[in-house]
This record gives structure tokens, C-alpha cells and sequence, in this order.
């Protein structure tokens, strides 16, 4: 009944939910968008948003000394290993890269069971006195962004912090606006962003399909870009598109247990029409 | 309790009853007419003038039960349980007579708490109390009690136990079987060595290792026992094991008996139908001394009653306080209720088995015991049992025949407040013309889950509680008068 | 059993693995110069200590402050625990006082199961009696995974009175379940009779099995049992089963010793060895607090759960299997997931 599904085959996941189902199916790997969805970014679309999103925090930051770019799980990482690709190619040293995991300042924990947690990760060069761009998918409501804002507080003091996402939708729901946007995609709430990556998903796209009823879309879309239900690519693992990540390697020897399990997590069914709290 | 009542018991009672249609012991459906405190006549189309009707049909009728070892705690523990709320249990389980362990507070180690606790039992009217008298004086296990004068008071006492503990001490239990060899009577061991289960919470096996509970091994109940049917034989004595848990246990009995030694058994409701998996909840109401046991010995049990080698079932009824149960496991009392449960759970473990039918039923919870008890007529006068009254060998009938008892209940070592003698109240005689009227008649067909808030007894503490049981006890007659009618109490 | 955390084999091995890696992510936080997480701000975890136990109760109170707990202490001395109070009257206390976890330490075995019927919070084992204590055995899984990697397939020798020991049994359960090869060693006076039933091997003779040994776990010998007979002197015992100098260098390079504490050196484990490069034994004490972290999040962090599981009320059956649960059950995980919020 509710077994786990590793390796997250959309075919019947854990939430009973068919493939092909309205509405995105945020965190499935290797996902099939539903019939009904348009793309709105193809990979060579995504390609020149991210080049010029790099090109725009050398312009801004002076050359990228000072920044470190962290990515907030489980898209916004390896988005920010291309964006550290890409400046790194530009200005020709690394560009320090590392992942935020914001499960623990989220203020809707309490409305689901406890989340499995993403992996942070902060390079060696640390935070303190540094630009640091956060980088995610999809800007929404913005309140993953105001838990990595909480979190990056905890972890230490920079110098200024920078957002970075690949599709802005608007609906914003706290006075918090991104420095840095591949795409501007107006919405409607009854709508699903569904950014597909390389890394995750087996293909680059965005993707924009209809929900089932208002609210629940929203409600879940908030999930999915603050709480991704796929595991955190190993960084030790299979190589990201580019070299490796700069910075030393995780502190624990890889491990040779199975990958941890696909966690069909609280994501939510996408535009299972379901409704849901509306509280985030 | 009023004197009315004292002397109403054996008056010759003012109704007479005819029962209508009931299957004595499971056999074809017969009437019986109830007068004067005994079965005046049995057989079919029958008629009494001016007698109180009652339609016994589908009601299975059983000569009234006979308990050998109940706890009414009385005196000292009557938060939990006292003779009159005891003997109320009793009769809403179909019994007539029960066997009131030792260890109340006073222990009744004297002449003068075995009468008062007889005294009580006939006051509340309900169902014949036999006190058992203590083996050792306070139960400490050192020196014996002064059993002969428990044997001459008013409550005739002639089954001692020090039960709650064991009599360790081989030399003291040779004694004691010699000793009273003079007044016909018989020790019954609670066979439990105190070295083997100090601290001892749950059977030792599987389910100790994993519970993080202290074992009671099997050895510890079986290796007494042993001892104690060598040492019976060696004096030549009357022996009897309480509440035989194992199928080791049963074993060295069959063993004992085939050697024609005078050892006699019981076996308790729940050793025949519970097992040590359910303390995985770690609820106190599971456990009990000597402790649940596995599969094995359940059917061990089963098959040891169903050939006799286990002569009776026994509750062992152990009332506690809520207080006494409802805490770790560690510091539980032990002890299950039983008198109310009792003819039900042997209906569930035995009759719907197939092990056992209701004429066995009879004789294993009514005239055996009554046998051991020497509550059936076979006493003689010097007190001394007549050949075969602890009866050794396996069978459905009595094996004794009943010897004149008049004597008996005409001696002057009996009337307290005009008490007869308990060996002029008869238990366990077969629902023929003549016998005392102690009956029950009981519905087979019924089914109902236990709930212990409907009990009588005064606690709760039943291992059967949420369990659907066959069985319902309709009514209860104590010498022609009704104790339970409608399966409600009817005093 | 998702609402409690009692035996070690309540946990499948999902999660079991998820309670590592979510303990290997809180780990990171005792390197931030601020070692607090806002997660469980506004829930009350009450320690509730019969027994005396300041390693393991400052252990939760270090991981429950770190998440921002509030944290209250009951221990048995002068307190109406010390009064007698019984069990379940200090469970409608804290009931009243709106405990959301509590983390209880008991010597009878079974303690927590009871507390469990009367608390409507989740009730987090750390040590009833001689049954379980499997916070120990998570940071003991932990500690052997970050030292060498994984757990799956290691080979682990338990050694001591696993009769009267509750780190004993949650190890063997949850290394079972994590793929571990689990042998005891013991003298038979220390082991339970029905020890053949447990998943794992026994042997009376240490310095046979310790060159096939990846980690050894030495559990702590009380010189008391000695008077009970379960072994004749302490010296005797040290001899044949104590972990010294000699014996630990017959062990594989990379093996590893550990031990829950507290040690008797020179009785179970002799100094050097404590003192050594192999033991693992002051990692395992800032392991349990990332493992008790990630234990109270995983069951405080997300939305209540309600009273399902909890066996509360249910009526015994004869010979029925009645509560214990196999690791690996399926269904009732620890894991959200979507089949539940679809529930819901």
C-alpha cells in the first residue's frame, strides 16, 4: 500500500496517482509531461537564459569575486553548478558552488508529516562577508526563499544575498523579488510550472499545465520548488553536465548502501484536485 | 448477613422447581423436579404442583461447579475482592462450591480465621466456602501450622496449601504430607523452586529474551513436582499440584499415576487457552504465576485434561486492585480473575475442540473436584478417604462410590451459629433422584464478548476481556434455591 | 508504529536509513558557529528519567535545544516520582502540561509501551529496563557507517551480558535490518536461553571471532552478576572476554571498538584500548546527539500523526500475535509521502 517506489517510476507512485495526469508531477525523475502542458522553454532556450543570467552577476557583482553561488535543492542545485560552470568559464577561475536544504525553516512544516531533509552543503570558502546568489527554479509565493534567507543567517554573515531563479511566475505573497530571472512566465494560480533538468529529470524544459481546482496547484507548486520530493543528486556521484563542483569532497566516504530511496515525499499530488490548507 | 438466611440454606426450601427439557450433561432432554433442596425426580412430561416453571430448553444442566482453588481475599484485601462479592462471582459462573486459598491478611493459618472465613461464606448464602488451611505458619515456609486444629474447627479443613508460595523445603513437605495422613487430608503445591524463578516475570523462552523480562523456567514448576510425587509415594500420602502449567509438568504426573501413587492435579481456564506471546503489550492483565506458557503446553494441557491425567479445572481466581495492575510489568501483581470465565473458556478450549464433551465437562469441573474435596459423600467417618477417592486413573465416571455420611453430619465438632457440618453439603453427586439440588444450567448456543465492568467480582483484571467466548450461564441452584436466575444474580 | 520510537524493530529499513541521513545532514550543524534550527520552536519535550542517566539524558536535551525545543526535565530523585507517584498518574501530568514528546528512561522493560496508552504525545524509548534502547543503536549504526561507510554486510561482534542488556538487543534488531552480520559473544550464563531464535550467531570464544571482525561492540559487565553466579570473579571474566591489548591487535586493520558506556576499564576493555585510534567511543557520544535530533524532527517536525497505530484498546486474542512487529512492516513508515497526504 504504500511502499516506497525507489527509482520513481511514474507508472503508479506512491500517491496512487496514473502517469499522465493533469497538472506537473513535481520530483519525479525522468518524468513524462502530462498531455495536456505546453513547453514554454525548450534546452536551448534554457541554455541562453542561464548564459545570460551568468553574464548578469559578473556584470552586477564586478566580476564574480566575491560570490558564492548556492543552490537550493533539489533544482536549484544543479542550476547552480551550471551558473558555476558558465562564470567560471567566463572569468576563468572556479566559482564556489554548494546546495541549502531550507526543510528546516519552512513555516508550513506542520501541515504534513516530517520531510526528508536535502543536503547543505557550504564550500570550504564559507559564506562570511561574500555575495551569495541564491539560486532556485521557479519563483513563486516566495517563501522558500524567505526560509533560505533564515537559514543562510544561521550558517553565517554575507555580504549581501542575490537570487537567482529560472522562471519567475508571480503571486508573490512576501515583499521578495529575485535580482536575477531567466524567464518571466505570467500565471494563473490554477496553473503548474514544472521546470524539468538534465541532472533530474533526464531532459531540459519548462513546462506549463493546467491544474484541476483552484488552490491546490498553488498549494502544491509551493511544495515543489520548496520541498523537492527526489533525491539530492550525490554530489560524489554520476558527473553534473561540466566539471565538478569546486570545493572539497563530502566529508563521509561515498556510501555503498542503495541510494537513499526515492522518497515519494510531501510534495503532494500535482492537480490531483485534492484541496488542501491553504497555508504555507 | 441476617439469620434468616443462616438457616435457610438447609430448611427445606419453601419452592419447589420443575426444569423443563434440559440435557443433563449434553444427554437427551429430561425434566427435573427440584424439592426440599434435593432432585426429587428426573424423566419425561413431568409435573409438580405449585412449582416455579422453568423452560430449560437447548440449556445443557451440570451438577453445580466445584472450584478447588479461588482467592476471595477476605480477610484483608477486600478492596480487591471479598467473600460475599467472591461468592457472587462464583455463582454467576455456574459454581456451588469453592476452595478459599490461604493467603489472606491474617494468613489462615488458625482455627479461627478458617471459621471466620467459613462463617462469612455461609452468611452471604451464595455458594459453600471451604476454607484451605495454610501449610506453614504465616506461609514463611519454616515451621508447619497447627493443622490439626485447622482439620477440627468448625470448617472441617482437609486441603492445605501454602499457595502463593511453594513449600520448598523438602524436608518440611515430607512432613507435612506425613501429618496429615491422621485426618484424611491432602497438600496441594503450588510447585514453583524459589532459587530457578527469583525475580521471575514471564515464562523463560522466546518471548522473555525479546521482552527484556525475567524467565520462570518450565524446570522449576516440573522439578517440585517430581519431587513431591517421590516423596507423596515414599510416605504414602495424598498429594495435589495446583494450576499444572507445563507439558513437563504433565508428563511426570502421568507418570506418577501410572506408578497407582495417590497424586491428583488441576489445571487453570487460562493455562488451557492463553500463550506467553500476548505479554509482547507488556499489559500486567496478562500476567500470572505460574506464568502463560507456549503452544506446546497448552495442548500438553488440553490433552492431559482430556485423559484425565489433570483430574480438574481450577480458576485460581486472583482479584487485584486496578492500582495492582495498571503499572509497568515489573511491579504488577500477579493473578487473573476466573470464577465468572471460568465454564466458558473450557467450553471454548475443550468442547468446541472436541477434546472434551459435557459429560466430561461434569466430571472435571463438578465431580472430581468435589472427589478431592471429599465434598462428595465419600469420606468416611475417621476422616480418612476411602480407597480411590483421590481418584487416580482417567474415566467419566466417578470412581468411588458414595459412603453413609450421616455420621459425618451428625458430629459434634460442627454448628458454628448453627453451621452444619460442611461434609453434610454435598457437591459433585450426578443429577439423579436423591442428589442435593446444585445445578447449573447453562446455554451453549450463546456467544458474547467478556466485559469485565459486568462482572461481579470486585476487580477487573480478566485476560479474556474483549474476547468473544462461547457459553452463558442461565441459572445456578445452591440446594434447590436459585443463586443466579436469567443469568443475573437472583439473591 | 510511526508515532513512537520504542524497539528497534519498529523500524523498517527505509527508516532506519532515513534516520541516519537525516542525523548525517543535522550533523553539520555542530561545525555552525550558531548550532540551532528553528524546526520544533513551540513543542515540549519532557525527559522523563527514572533511572539516572546524565550521558544519555543531557544527550536529548542537547539534541531537543538544538531544534528549539523547550525542554523540561523530570528525574526520579525528589521528585513525586521519588514519592511514589505511579506511572500513569506522571503520564496524565504531563499530559496536562502538553508534552509532545517524551523521552523516558525506566528500569522496568516495558515502560514506554505503557506510557504510551496514556500520553497522547509521541513517547521516545531510552532504555526500559533490560528490553530496548534503540537511540543507542541508531547512533551505534551511525557511528559505524560514517567510520567505515556503510553498514550493509558488516560483520559485528556484540560481546558481554547480552542477557541484561537493552543496547544488546536493539543492535541485534537493527543491524539485521540494515544487512549487518550480528555475532554474540558471551559465557552461557550471560546469554537468554532462546538466544537461538535471534537473527545472529553466538560464540563463547572472543579471540576466535575477533579476526573476522569489523566491529566490535563491548557491552558494559556489572561485577555485581558475580554474586547471582554468572561468572565466578571479575578477573576470570576480563580474562576470557575483556577486549585488551593483545586481543585487539588480532583484529583487521580497519576494525573499529565501541562501546555504549559506561566502561568498566580494565573489566570489559581494558584502557589502552579505550584510548585507542580504533574506538569510537567519544564519536559515538556526538553522534547520539545528531541521531536524537534527527529522531525528535522526524517525529515532531511535520504534522501531528494522530492516534493511529498505537494499539491502544485492542482486545487480546488467544495465541494471537499481539504487538510485536517485524522491521519492515509495511505501511505505517516514517516517511510522508503522498499516499498519505491523499489519505488525509
Amino acid at each position: 500500500m504504500r511502499a516506497l517506489n525507489p527509482g520513481g517510476t511514474d507508472a503508479a507512485g506512491p500517491d496512487g496517482a496514473a502517469a499522465g495526469r493533469a497538472g506537473t508531477r513535481s520530483g519525479r525523475a525522468r518524468t513524462v509531461p502530462p498531455a495536456d502542458s505546453k513547453t514554454v522553454l525548450g534546452p536551448d532556450e534554457i541554455g541562453r537564459a542561464l548564459t545570460r543570467v551568468a553574464h548578469e552577476i559578473l556584470e552586477r557583482t564586478n566580476g564574480a569575486a566575491d560570490v558564492v553561488l548556492m543552490g537550493i535543492p533539489t533544482r536549484g542545485v544543479p542550476l547552480a553548478g551550471r551558473l558555476a560552470l558558465k562564470l567560471s568559464q567566463v572569468e576563468g577561475r572556479p566559482a564556489p558552488a554548494g546546495s541549502l536544504d531550507v526543510t528546516m525553516y519552512r513555516d508550513d512544516l506542520r501541515l504534513r508529516p516530517a520531510r526528508r531533509l536535502g543536503h547543505t552543503e557550504v564550500p570550504p570558502s564559507g559564506i562570511d562577508g561574500k555575495i551569495v546568489v541564491l539560486v532556485d527554479d521557479v519563483l513563486y509565493s516566495g517563501r522558500t526563499v524567505r526560509a533560505a534567507l533564515d537559514a543562510l543567517g544561521d550558517i553565517g554573515r554575507p555580504r549581501a544575498v542575490q537570487l537567482a531563479v529560472l522562471v519567475d511566475r508571480g503571486h508573490r505573497e512576501l515583499p521578495i523579488r529575485a535580482d536575477y530571472v531567466g524567464k518571466n512566465i505570467p500565471t494563473s494560480q490554477r496553473e503548474v510550472v514544472q521546470v524539468l533538468l538534465t541532472e533530474t529529470d533526464g531532459q531540459d524544459a519548462v513546462v506549463l499545465g493546467t491544474g484541476r481546482t483552484a488552490g491546490s496547484n498553488k498549494a502544491q507548486a509551493n511544495r515543489a520548488h520548496a520541498n523537492p520530493v527526489q533525491p539530492n543528486p550525490p554530489l560524489s556521484g554520476p558527473p553534473l553536465s561540466g566539471p565538478p563542483l569546486s570545493g572539497p569532497p563530502l566529508s563521509n566516504p561515498p556510501l555503498s548502501n542503495p541510494p537513499r530511496a526515492e522518497a515519494p515525499g510531501p510534495g503532494g499530488t500535482p492537480g490531483d484536485g485534492i484541496p488542501t490548507e491553504a497555508a504555507r | 448477613m441476617t439469620p434468616s438466611r443462616v438457616s435457610s440454606s438447609l430448611a427445606t426450601s419453601g419452592q419447589t422447581w420443575l426444569i423443563k427439557g434440559v440435557q443433563p450433561a449434553g444427554g437427551p432432554a429430561t425434566d427435573l423436579i427440584l424439592a426440599g433442596g434435593r432432585i426429587t425426580e428426573t424423566g419425561q412430561g413431568l409435573t409438580a404442583a405449585g412449582a416455579e416453571v422453568l423452560d430449560g430448553t437447548g440449556l445443557i444442566a451440570l451438577p453445580g461447579l466445584v472450584d478447588l482453588h479461588t482467592h476471595l481475599r477476605e480477610p484483608g484485601r477486600e478492596d480487591a475482592e471479598t467473600v460475599l462479592t467472591g461468592t457472587q462471582a462464583a455463582a454467576l459462573g455456574g459454581y456451588t462450591a469453592v476452595h478459599a486459598m490461604a493467603n489472606t491478611d491474617p494468613v489462615a493459618d488458625t482455627a479461627g480465621v478458617v471459621e471466620q472465613i467459613w462463617r462469612l461464606g455461609w452468611q452471604a448464602g451464595l455458594c459453600d466456602v471451604r476454607p484451605v488451611g495454610a501449610v506453614t505458619a504465616g506461609l514463611e515456609g519454616s515451621r508447619l501450622a497447627e493443622l490439626g486444629a485447622m482439620a477440627d474447627s468448625a470448617a472441617q479443613v482437609r486441603i492445605f496449601s501454602d499457595d502463593g508460595h511453594c513449600v520448598s523445603d523438602a524436608m518440611l513437605m515430607r512432613r507435612a504430607l506425613e501429618y496429615v495422613k491422621a485426618f484424611g487430608g491432602v497438600i496441594a503445591q503450588h510447585a514453583q523452586e524459589p532459587r530457578l524463578t527469583d525475580g521471575a516475570q514471564l515464562n523463560e523462552g522466546e518471548m522473555s529474551g525479546l521482552l527484556g523480562l525475567a524467565g520462570w523456567p518450565a524446570v522449576a514448576e516440573e522439578a517440585i513436582i517430581a519431587r513431591d510425587c517421590l516423596l507423596a509415594a515414599h510416605v504414602g500420602s495424598a498429594l495435589h499440584i495446583c494450576h499444572v502449567s507445563t507439558a513437563g509438568s504433565v508428563e511426570i504426573i502421568r507418570w506418577a499415576k501410572s506408578k497407582g501413587w495417590r497424586v491428583t492435579a488441576e489445571v487453570t481456564p487460562h493455562h488451557l487457552l492463553l500463550t506467553d506471546d500476548l505479554a509482547a503489550s507488556y499489559d500486567p492483565v496478562y500476567k500470572v504465576n505460574p506464568p502463560l506458557r507456549t503452544r506446546v503446553d497448552v495442548d500438553a494441557l488440553r490433552a492431559g485434561l482430556a485423559d484425565g491425567t489433570i483430574d480438574c479445572v481450577a480458576t485460581d481466581h486472583a482479584p487485584h486492585a486496578i492500582e495492582d495492575k495498571e503499572t509497568e510489568w515489573q511491579v504488577a501483581a500477579f493473578g487473573m480473575t476466573g470464577l465468572e470465565t471460568a465454564l466458558r473458556v473450557v467450553h471454548a478450549a475443550m468442547v468446541d475442540t472436541g477434546l472434551l464433551d459435557w459429560a466430561g465437562v461434569a466430571d472435571r469441573m463438578s465431580a472430581r473436584p468435589a472427589a478431592i474435596g471429599q465434598l462428595d459423600g465419600s469420606v468416611t467417618s475417621t476422616g480418612a478417604p476411602s480407597t480411590g477417592a483421590a481418584s487416580t486413573r482417567a474415566n467419566n465416571s466417578r470412581a468411588n462410590s458414595s459412603r453413609a455420611n450421616s455420621s459425618r453430619a451428625n458430629s459434634s465438632r460442627a454448628n458454628s451459629n448453627g453451621a452444619p457440618s460442611p461434609f453434610a453439603l454435598l457437591h459433585g453427586r450426578p443429577l439423579e433422584p436423591g442428589s442435593p439440588a446444585n445445578l447449573v444450567l447453562y446455554d451453549p448456543a450463546a456467544r458474547s464478548v467478556i466485559d469485565p465492568a459486568q462482572h461481579a467480582s470486585r476487580s477487573r483484571n480478566t485476560p479474556f476481556a474483549g474476547m468473544e467466548l462461547p457459553g452463558q450461564v442461565i441459572a445456578t441452584f445452591l440446594r434447590g434455591e436459585p443463586t443466579v436466575l436469567d443469568g443475573k444474580l437472583a439473591r | 508504529m510511526n508515532r513512537h520510537l520504542i524497539s528497534a524493530a519498529d523500524l523498517s529499513r527505509d527508516d532506519a536509513l532515513l534516520i541516519l541521513d537525516t542525523a548525517e545532514e543535522l550533523a553539520q550543524l555542530a561545525e555552525r558557529p550558531i548550532r540551532k534550527l528553528p524546526t520544533l520552536r513551540g513543542r515540549t519535550v519532557v525527559n522523563l528519567f527514572y533511572e539516572d542517566s546524565t550521558r544519555t539524558r543531557i544527550s536529548f536535551e542537547a539534541a531537543a535545544k538544538r531544534l528549539s525545543a523547550d525542554v523540561i526535565n523530570f528525574s526520579a530523585k525528589g521528585s513525586s516520582v521519588a514519592k511514589g507517584e505511579s506511572l500513569k498518574d506522571t503520564a496524565l501530568t504531563l499530559e496536562a502540561m502538553g508534552a509532545d514528546a517524551v523521552v523516558i528512561r525506566h528500569q522496568a522493560s516495558g515502560a514506554p509501551h505503557r506510557l504510551a496508552r496514556w500520553v497522547r504525545g509521541s513517547v521516545v524509548n531510552a532504555g526500559d529496563g533490560t528490553h530496548e534502547h534503540p537511540t543507542q543503536a541508531l547512533l551505534d549504526a551511525f557511528t559505524m557507517r560514517r567510520r567505515l561507510g556503510r553498514v550493509d554486510g558488516l560483520r559485528v561482534a556484540i560481546v558481554g551480558d547480552v542477557l541484561h542488556s537493552r543496547v544488546a538487543r536493539s543492535n541485534v534488531l537493527l543491524l539485521r535490518t540494515l544487512g549487518a552480520d550480528v555475532t554474540l559473544v558471551a559465557p552461557p550464563t550471560l546469554l537468554p536461553v532462546a538466544v537461538s531464535a535471534w537473527p545472529c550467531e553466538v560464540s563463547y570464544d572472543l579471540s576466535a571471532v575477533l579476526p573476522k571482525t569489523d566491529v566490535v561492540m563491548m557491552l558494559r559487565v556489572q561485577a555485581e552478576r558475580m554474586n547471582a553466579a554468572f561468572f565466578p570473579t571479575a578477573r576470570e571474566y576480563s580474562r576470557r572476554y575483556g577486549l585488551d591489548a593483545a586481543r585487539m591487535a588480532l583484529l583487521p586493520d580497519h576494525a573499529i571498538v565501541m562501546h555504549p558506556g559506561p566502561m568498566n576499564r580494565g573489566v570489559e576493555i581494558a584502557a589502552e584500548v579505550a584510548d585507542s585510534a580504533r574506538s569510537t567511543i567519544v564519536e559515538q557520544v556526538a553522534n547520539g546527539v545528531s541521531v536524537r535530533m534527527a529522531v525528535l524532527y522526524l517525529l515532531l517536525g511535520g504534522a501531528d500523526l494522530g492516534d493511529a497505530g498505537t494499539g491502544a484498546g485492542q482486545a487480546a486474542a488467544p495465541l494471537a500475535d499481539a504487538g510485536r512487529t517485524d522491521a519492515g512492516r509495511e505501511g505505517a513508515g516514517w516517511l510522508s509521502n503522498e499516499a498519505a497526504e491523499v489519505a488525509q
